[in-house]
């Protein structure tokens, strides 16, 4: 068949040519994102930067298909067609866990609304739980738990609900620094031991460099793409792996792009 | 629900010194009770004290020799009253708190239908809400007199005074609970591809509860005042036609026993919602005790 050949070479996720427009409360009409194409192949891990305002929260939930792009589509495994609800994992700043329900049964809360048995669902995040080193605390209520712990829980459940692709929006910008360094580096650990395939979005330079495979940076807002970096140095990287050369040299560059399209003028 | 104390122990279960931790936490189970006893003793006496200074009072000054028994008993009197009335007191209790059940849970259930049809569609909100509110301003109490008139002077009435009563609490309070539902919650599920009747019992509903219970509190203190006064107005049975009874009688003391009763009666359904409140909500009170962690 013609699809499954083409899907054979497409990336998990192909966003293209999406464009979209609110219309605001008068006649006019407020441009959010133009002529965005961005691509995650199966297994990679891809940070969006941008200045605050360049759309990268809507983006996500276009892609997580919370919303419709005015123009454009947005493919996974080379369909456009395909639902995206309910089958993208999407891991907001905010843990956003059910304060009246256990750690454990908040990580299985994506499984049940597609309706896995609770008891199959509990087997599986207990699984999880492990890996993420929560044991122990599955019968936790999330008030008792640490930021960093409520964290790791809030990433099992976004890890359950969404099988393949999992979309993390500033995940770490609540926590405090010292917090954030030590999650940074148990994602980096984690997301390669599981082969996680990850969007991130962020406006932490360093926090890109440490986990993603490529990095593309946005421009305020009609957020369009600005630049596409890779970095080849091997995952999981150490924080030192920040200081070598080619990262350096990424870095300033990135860095450069963000700062040149603070200004309003287009580096492009 | 998970039990308060299980999920306290789970974490300490799994760990290594698990005799010795689990020693501690006896230990500190024991010293939390003993705070608790003197928390309740602290915030028991003083009022007891006041009740005792009230009650001798009353019993001085109602015993002096120019005092008159059937306009103010003293309470001992009352309390001789309430003895010597037990049996026709229980009976009328029984159905006042029959009357007042069955209003109640009737008023529950409807006040849930229709937080719930408001909340579904915001057209439904806009047609019903406003009456809600304004309904609020009514002193639905003063409709007992008609109510009688068209129901009868049987049960009936009664229990739609008291539906009318804790409808309108129940319903405001659980509408603006499920309204005030975090919107980025409601994101999170839509991304794991769930319906809005999922979206309603996982996040919702749950999330309201503490809202709804604020309700509940109120109707339950409103309908035995409603039951009493609907009985008042014209009854078979009940409190508060023993009350109108005896006062026709100049009976005053045991009046005045009925009107204790009433009181034990408010008390104890208002004891019994804070309980269920405590066991369905654990995850509630834990939160505004944020030292337990």
């Amino acid at each position: 068949m013609a699809t499954q050949e083409s899907a054979a070479g497409a990336p998990l996720l192909d966003v293209r040519s999406v464009s979209l427009r609110y219309r605001d409360a008068g006649d006019g009409t407020l441009e959010v994102l133009r002529d965005v194409s961005l691509h995650v192949n199966a297994g990679e891990f891809v940070a969006l930067i941008g200045p605050s305002g360049s759309g990268k929260t809507t983006l996500l939930s276009l892609i997580a298909g919370l919303e419709e792009p005015t123009a454009g589509e947005i493919a996974l495994h080379g369909d456009a067609h395909m639902p995206r609800l309910g089958y993208i994992g999407y891991m907001p700043q905010r843990d956003l866990l059910l304060p009246w329900r256990s750690a454990l049964d908040n990580a299985i809360a994506g499984l049940e609304a597609r309706g896995v048995p609770k008891a199959e669902a509990r087997v599986r995040a207990r699984l999880l739980f492990q890996q993420f080193g929560l044991t122990g605390f599955e019968r936790a209520w999330p008030s008792t738990l640490s930021g960093g712990m409520r964290q790791r829980v809030a990433f099992a459940r976004a890890v359950l609900a969404g099988g393949e692709l999992l979309l993390l929006d500033e995940p770490f910008g609540a926590l405090d620094a010292l917090t954030r360094l030590g999650l940074q580096r148990w994602l980096a650990e984690i997301s390669t031991t599981l082969g996680l395939t990850c969007l991130l979005v962020t406006h932490d330079l360093d926090e890109a460099l440490l986990l993603a495979d490529r990095v593309y940076v946005l421009t305020p807002r009609p957020g369009r793409i600005l630049l596409e970096r890779s970095i080849s140095a091997p995952r999981p990287r150490a924080p030192e792996a920040l200081s070598t050369p080619e990262v350096a040299a990424v870095k300033a560059e990135l860095r450069a792009a963000l700062l040149g399209s603070q200004e309003g003028a287009p580096v492009l | 629900m998970t039990l308060d104390q299980r999920q306290v122990d789970a974490p300490l279960e799994s760990g290594s010194e698990q005799t010795a931790a689990s020693g501690a936490i006896n230990h500190a189970r024991h010293v939390a009770w003993r705070e608790r006893v003197r928390q309740a003793a602290r915030h028991v006496i003083p009022v007891a004290l006041a009740v005792g200074a009230l009650l001798l009072a009353w019993q001085l000054y109602a015993s002096r020799p120019d005092a008159d028994q059937q306009i103010l008993p003293t309470p001992v009197a009352v309390w001789n009253a309430l003895i010597a009335q037990r049996e026709p007191l229980w009976g009328h209790t029984l159905v006042t708190l029959y009357e007042t059940v069955v209003g109640f849970t009737a008023a529950l259930v409807a006040g849930v239908v229709f937080a719930a049809l408001i909340d579904f569609s915001p057209w439904l909100r806009r047609a019903i809400y406003p009456l809600l509110v304004v309904s609020q301003t009514i002193p639905i109490i003063t409709l007992a007199p008609l109510l009688v008139l068209w129901f009868g002077i049987g049960v009936l009435s009664k229990t739609i005074v008291i539906t009318l009563v804790c409808f309108f609490p129940i319903t405001v309070a659980l509408a603006d609970g499920l309204r005030g539902a975090d919107p980025e919650l409601i994101r999170l599920y839509r991304t794991f591809g769930a319906d809005r009747w999922r979206i309603f019992r996982s996040v919702k509903l749950p999330g309201a509860l503490p809202s709804l219970f604020s309700g509940v509190r109120i109707a339950v203190a409103y309908s035995v005042i409603g039951a009493i006064f609907a009985e008042y107005v014209g009854a078979e049975a009940g409190l508060g036609f023993y009350i109108q009874q005896k006062q026709h009688g100049f009976a005053t003391a045991a009046v005045l026993a009925a009107i204790v009763v009433t009181a034990l009666l408010s008390l104890a359904l208002f004891g019994l919602v804070a309980l269920v409140e405590r066991l369905a909500l654990p995850w509630y009170y834990l939160q505004r005790r944020p030292s337990r962690s």
